[in-house]
């Protein structure tokens, strides 16, 4: 199948998210969409599948003109989408939600209530996973799978649906490097039985390793095609465009003494398994720890049990000789840690409030701004002034709601309160996610000044670059545990392995389980297979996706 | 960065968002005086239909409308005319009065104080609830519980003038809190959701208090066969506030206190900002270090504090109509009206005065409107229904008058 | 693998274990309440015979007759079966299904108890009448069967609805305005189903459309239907009763055969049409939540919406559609109540059923099967407190009256975080 789409416009109010965008996806090709955060693929990939209705433009399958009204024109023209965030619901078996909205029904009273024919449900999830290499038990409820195996239930769900052309929305932001060398071998497999793919990323590897063809978008324009031969570095000034460099302006730390400290701790997440698996860890004073690692690794329990947020099952956090478990959020905050959550707009500021009340979240209750009992809206008003300043908040009204604010200023309010009282220890997790280039250098800047100060700073962050440029010393997270702590100056390389579990030992290992090539056979070591125990919920430490049911 | 919101858009998981989002909706919509003047009057003339409809004779008049339609204009004018003169006479002012005593010619004013003085602590109490993310629909238990403590403390304690009606307050203030904070301890602690909580715990309350009053102690011995406690003591009742002529008591006063109070309380104290985080982000006041049972607890005992006064302005006051003791129906329906009330003043404190003076006239007016127009007092509660259903929908009311809309901060200020 | 994955299961466990040792202790402790109470109190000790009354109408031909025994050692036995339940319940590692075993057995036999409790001593006044206690159980349970069956509708396509009470309301008015008006207890049937859907599209329209959030709108709704029809029976109906307000009401019908089963016969199959349909709903909800499509897409809907409309459900349109339609069952629910029992409708009938309904689905685990059983409890507390009014028991009604609601207080701060809502339930469904 031949997809075209011509001069696509989308206007959001007076923003402009997709420019008069071509592209043009020739059977059994994967098409790879390459662009920032915010560079408009996914709206465009939402005209696509009818979910959005472009203002201008047209799309043409096989030559035709399709008017896409909604998913359901969308799916008859044979377009299937995996979305960023899955479109499963988590209380419905892998094959409920694989034949939702294209049920068969067998005699019952027909129409409305037509009796569900539950058997033939299970025999296409196996049949369409068979064909393509996509183990799963159809009978498993999706909030009880890991987050690799939810992606796989989406794809089926398109092949069932007799998808011809499939788009991916950022699959592999949520895998592991394995489970990404999975998903390209199921990408190639489509491919070869003549599906297209449309892959949205913005990470220049997995475009190179895998695509076909390649567009770019920025700001809502195509601003050019290339091919895989491409270098990274033309791929990436093309994508951001300018030339690319991520360094921080960083002399070389003085590190002192062991001040923050975190020793064998272990912590369950919400499904009872071990997110954090009995990790130790010190960073010293003056020392910028960044931990590594991909998505759903531990990260965001270990962040949120230093600040008490979830309860430790085992092990100690302390920092300057202060244990700091047990204690919760508030009297964490009180013993000097500073704490920056990785989701902002939902864990960091209350949309509702004002910038200035939001600049005082969490220090409402200590001098100068409150007594007793009330608030001394005077001095928080004056807090508010200053902070803004300093931080280059804009619009620079203290009372505006935070929710109107762009992303990168709502992680400055963030960052500025958290920097706004004498800290003993930074907690960052994913400090400049989806924050514009400016506002990523000045946090980054402040991060540093902090270290300069001589105290201790926890960096979590996903992205390499981040990583790299920050850090003192890197430790990676696999599965709950860390598997290296390395020095800034090791080779991308060698992160990568470690961030796919691949220490030295365990690769000696892998290579003697699986032949050259043979990824398939590494994730079978590593992966519960659905009917193997998977479906029960306590299927070990696979990373479960949180907040399904968004 | 100008595309960055496009993508924000895509659905983040919002476990809290639903209560969040409508409260927003609801409360914080571009939603002007214009909207609810013209709710009021959109719902008077729904009543005024009412009227005419049910007026049977005036239907009659219909039937022959072809032939004479000047009769069946004026039955419905006359219907319509009388009806809403003597709400005004009941609630505002009686021209004939002019010339009678202050009883006559304050009557109407004071009763319209009277009737809002409970609707002003019950749409407090709702509101302080609704700001922290919870639906207090137990004003009913509530205000019940708090009518007992009142109540007992009236008539069983025997303390000197003065002191005995500020502990009988107290008493009645605090079994409303404890009633509340029970409510948000099972929610904080127990995870049990309070809308449910509440309404199971509102026919606890009407049932005990249905026992008390047959029970010994409680019952009034000379009342054999009623359902009534005994009365409260003189000294424990609401003082006057102008004499005995004029029909007003302390309960007005005490009333203006709280919305004081509250109003400092929601934006200026520590409490209220916790508060105030809980109800918008809840996640966001926990990471921030806000101890969130804690703070529903006290959100819900307070509320509860408020219904509490209600009950105590309902059995110590001088609308009570059983010489001031407890009666099975001495909610009279208030909890319900004060979620209308909390609705129509927006959450705002003094805006829940105004929209407390509103209902309360209504239900001042009510009664004359019943004596003399012969329509039952059950039309200014659907009256008042609609004028809650317009102004929590004002778009509703928008579409009706063609006004401009501006839509774009009710549909994107929850997500950005 | 296997080794870990037990050593991780562990801690989870243990948590589970902690949440149900309340739960178990505090229905012990209830069950040797009852011991005390029920079995050595004074109202069955001194050998006072327990007496049940075994028919319908104790003097019609061929009745069996009241049966007696004595009292104490059968409320002594049927109080430790609740003891051991709830000790086992605390303590025994059990499955789900043996868990929901003790629950029904403790409740039958703590309920049993206290039958027995109360009717001994009872002979010369005809004992309980058994027969009699399920009658009204059943009579009361009707409406609040069908008022949580239309909550379970709505809120299983993400729609709160706290205004049963006023859909009871209307259709209890309407149906028994248009039965007299017209003569027929089927016009009355069909307008006061279809006056119980007006009230359920206006739900509809200002939550799905007009965004209101829908604990607030119901509470509204409700007012404005008490407000209504006081307002129209003060006018129309009380004083011209003849006109507007002396309905005809449905006759039992008897299904021959069945209805002659001794105890229960007369109590299942010897009523009313709306009875047996009640029945039927039931039955095609549970199977229709569960087994079709149209089941599948409504549960869809209230539990991630976007998915729903991601592959081409009309999320709103099955929420318009599912609301409306649960408002013809609440419709229902108040036709019972005027011509499905007492005729003419007076002010403010429906009593707060409307909210028992509410507590009834949530107890019942948004099922109508599990609602249905948690109705028939409420209706039991109801029904045997007219059954036992004429026996002088040391209760009063008041607190018999109660025990539904702090039962159910009791059920939600136990259950709290176990039990789940539908997740998209009170969210408005906004597309981009």
């Amino acid at each position: 199948m031949r997809l075209e789409l011509r001069a696509i416009t989308k206007r959001f109010g007076s923003l402009v998210a997709n420019d008069r965008i071509d592209l043009v996806v020739e059977p059994g090709e994967i098409h790879c969409l390459l662009g920032e955060n915010g560079a408009g693929k996914s709206t465009l990939m939402n005209v696509l599948y009818g979910l959005y209705h472009p203002d201008e433009g047209e799309i043409l399958v096989d030559g035709e003109v399709k008017r896409l009204q909604g998913p359901r024109d969308a799916i008859a023209a044979g377009i299937g989408m995996v979305h960023q965030h899955f479109m499963l619901v988590p209380v419905f078996t892998v094959a409920e939600n694989v034949v939702l909205g294209d049920e068969t029904v067998t005699a019952g009273f027909g129409g409305p209530l037509g009796w569900l024919d539950r058997r033939k449900a299970r025999r296409e999830v196996r049949e369409v996973s068979e064909r393509y290499g996509l183990p799963l038990d159809p009978d498993a409820r999706i909030e009880d799978l890991p987050v690799g195996l939810q992606q796989r239930v989406e794809i089926v769900k398109a092949l069932v649906r007799d998808a011809q052309v499939l788009i991916l929305d950022e699959p592999t932001a949520v895998l592991t490097p394995q489970e990404i060398e999975e998903l390209f071998t199921v990408m190639n497999t489509l491919r070869e039985a003549g599906k297209s793919i449309v892959f949205i990323t913005h990470k220049l590897k997995e475009v190179l390793a895998i695509a076909d063809r390649i567009t770019v978008i920025r700001r809502g324009r195509v601003v050019g095609t290339a091919t895989a031969q491409m270098s990274e570095q033309e791929l990436a000034s093309m994508m951001v465009g300018r030339a690319v460099q991520l360094v921080v302006e960083k002399g070389p730390g003085t590190p002192g003494d062991n001040a923050f400290e975190v020793s064998d701790l272990t912590v369950l997440d919400q499904h009872g398994n071990r997110a954090v698996d009995g990790i130790s860890f010190a960073v010293r004073g003056g020392e910028i720890l960044c931990i590594a690692g991909v998505d759903g690794n531990g990260q965001s329990e270990l962040a949120q049990a230093i600040l008490g947020l979830i309860p430790v099952q085992a092990g100690s956090i302390t920092l300057d000789g202060r244990q700091l478990v047990g204690g919760g959020p508030r009297r964490t905050l009180d013993a000097g840690v500073g704490f920056v959550p990785e989701d902002r707009s939902r864990d960091g500021l209350v949309a509702g409030f004002t910038v200035a009340e939001n600049l005082v979240l969490d220090l409402y209750k200590s001098k100068p701004f409150a007594g007793a009992f009330s608030l001394d809206l005077t001095a928080i008003g004056k807090n508010a002034e200053a902070r803004i300043a300093e931080f280059d908040i804009r619009p620079t009204d203290p009372d505006l709601p935070a929710g109107t604010l762009s992303g990168g200023n709502q992680q400055k309010v963030v960052v500025a309160r958290e920097m706004s009282r004498p800290l003993r220890l930074l907690v960052a997790s994913q400090p400049t996610r989806g924050v514009d280039v400016g506002a990523q250098e000045f946090i980054h800047k402040r991060i540093v000044a902090e270290r300069d100060q001589g105290r201790p700073v926890v960096i979590v962050s996903t992205e390499l670059d981040e990583v790299l440029a920050l850090a003192d010393k890197i430790a990676v997270m696999y599965r709950g545990k860390i598997v290296g702590v390395v020095p800034p100056d090791t080779s991308r390389e060698q992160i990568g392995l470690l961030m796919a579990g691949i220490t030295d030992s365990a690769a000696a290992a892998q290579r003697s389980a699986a032949p050259a090539g043979g990824t398939a056979g590494g994730t079978a070591a590593d992966h519960v297979e659905p009917g193997e125990g998977a479906d029960d919920g306590a299927a070990g430490p696979d990373r479960k996706r949180e907040g399904t049911g968004s | 960065m100008t595309t960055q919101s496009t993508e924000q858009e895509t659905p983040a998981p919002e476990p809290f968002g639903g209560l969040g989002q409508a409260a927003r909706n609801v409360f914080n919509a571009e939603n002007s005086l214009l909207v609810t003047f013209l709710a009021v009057v959109l719902a008077l003339v729904a009543g005024a239909i009412l009227m005419v409809v049910s007026d049977t004779e005036t239907l009659n008049r219909a039937g022959y409308f072809f032939s004479a339609p000047g009769d069946f204009f004026s039955a419905a004018w006359h219907d319509v005319s009388s009806g809403y003169t003597a709400l005004f006479k009941g609630a505002i002012f009686d021209p004939a009065t002019v010339n009678g005593t202050p009883t006559q010619f304050f009557g109407p004013i004071t009763n319209t104080l009277l009737m809002a003085t409970p609707l002003i602590f019950g749409g407090l109490a709702v509101s302080l609830a609704f700001r922290g993310g919870l639906f207090n629909i137990g004003g009913q238990g509530q205000l019940i519980a708090g009518a007992i403590f009142a109540a007992y403390v009236s008539f069983a304690w025997h303390l000197p003038p003065g002191l005995h009606v500020l502990v009988a307050v107290l008493a009645g203030a605090f079994g409303g809190m404890l009633y509340g904070a029970l409510v948000g301890w099972l929610k904080a602690w127990r995870g049990a959701h309070e809308v449910i909580v509440t309404i199971m715990l509102n026919y606890v309350a009407f049932y005990f208090l249905g026992y008390l009053l047959n029970a010994n102690g409680f019952h009034n011995p000379d009342k054999l066969g009623q359902a009534v406690s005994k009365p409260a003591d003189a000294d424990a009742r609401l003082p006057r506030l102008f004499g005995d002529s004029v029909n007003t008591d302390v309960g007005l006063v005490i009333a203006v206190a709280a919305t004081i109070a509250t109003a400092w309380l929601l934006h200026r104290s520590k409490l209220g900002f916790e508060v105030r985080a809980l109800g918008i982000n809840p996640r966001a006041a926990r990471i921030a270090g806000i101890n969130v049972g804690r703070t529903q607890v006290l959100a819900m005992a307070l509320s509860g504090l408020l219904f509490g006064l209600v009950g105590v302005t309902q059995t110590l006051g001088t609308t009570n109509p059983n010489n001031n003791s407890l009666s099975p129906n001495i909610d009279a329906g208030l909890g319900f009206d004060a979620i209308t009330v909390a609705l129509l003043g927006r959450n705002r404190p003094w805006g829940i005065v105004a929209a407390a003076l509103l209902f309360g006239a209504f239900n001042a007016g009510a009664s004359v409107m019943q004596a003399s127009a012969g329509l039952p007092v059950d039309i200014v509660n659907v009256v008042k229904a609609i004028i809650v259903i317009f102004v929590a929908a004002p778009q509703i009311v928008r579409e009706i008058f063609r006004l401009r809309t501006q839509r774009a901060p009710l549909a994107t200020g929850g997500k950005a | 693998m296997t080794a870990t994955a037990a050593e991780l299961t562990a801690p989870a466990a243990r948590g589970l274990d902690r949440a149900r040792l309340i739960p178990g202790l505090a229905q012990a402790a209830v069950g040797a309440y009852a011991l005390w109470a029920f079995g050595l109190g004074a109202r069955t000790a001194s050998g006072a015979k327990a007496a049940v009354g075994m028919a319908l109408n104790p003097n019609a031909p061929g009745a069996l007759g009241m049966q007696t025994f004595p009292a104490a050692p059968v409320a002594i036995a049927l109080s430790l079966v609740c003891v051991v339940c709830g000790v086992a319940r605390a303590f025994a590692p059990l499955g789900p299904a043996a868990r929901r075993g003790l629950t029904v057995g403790y409740v039958v036999s703590f309920v049993l108890a206290f039958l027995v409790w109360a009717s001994a001593g009872t002979s010369t006044l005809g004992g309980v009448s058994l027969p009699g206690v399920l009658n009204n159980t059943l009579i009361v349970s009707v409406p609040l069967i069908l008022g949580a069956l239309c909550g379970i509708i709505c809120e299983r396509s993400g729609v709160v609805n706290v205004a049963i009470e006023g859909q009871f309301l209307f259709g209890a008015f309407s149906s028994a305005m248009a039965a007299t008006m017209s003569g027929s207890v089927w016009i009355g049937l069909v307008v006061g189903a279809l006056s119980g859907a007006l009230l359920g599209s206006l739900l509809a329209v200002l939550a799905n459309r007009y965004h209101i959030e829908q604990v607030v709108l119901g509470v509204v709704l409700n007012l404005f239907a008490l407000g209504l029809t006081n307002f129209l029976y003060d006018k129309l109906l009380s004083p011209k009763a003849a006109e507007f307000n002396q309905p005809p009401v449905f006759q039992a019908i008897r299904i021959p055969g069945l209805a002659d089963i001794p105890v229960i016969g007369p109590v299942l199959f010897d009523q009313n049409i709306l009875f047996y349909l009640t029945f039927l709903i039931i039955a095609v909800l549970q199977v229709g939540l569960f087994r079709t499509r149209w089941g599948l897409r409504t549960r869809a809907v209230g539990e991630h919406p976007r998915a729903a409309d991601t592959v081409g459900i009309k999320v709103l349109g099955t929420r318009y559609r599912n609301v409306v339609m649960a408002g013809l069952i609440s419709g229902l629910g108040g036709v019972w109540l005027t011509i499905g029992q007492v005729g003419s409708f007076t002010t403010n009938m429906s009593a707060g059923k409307g909210f028992i309904a509410l507590a009834a689905l949530i107890v019942g685990r948004w099922s109508p099967v599990g609602a249905l059983g948690a109705a028939l409890l409420f209706g039991f507390a109801g029904g045997l407190n007219n059954a036992l009014a004429p026996l002088g028991t040391p209760l009063p009604g008041q607190v018999l009256s109660m025990a539904p609601y702090l039962a159910t207080v009791f059920v939600v701060a136990s259950l709290g975080g176990i039990v789940r809502a539908p997740a998209a339930e009170n969210q408005p469904y906004v597309k981009d």
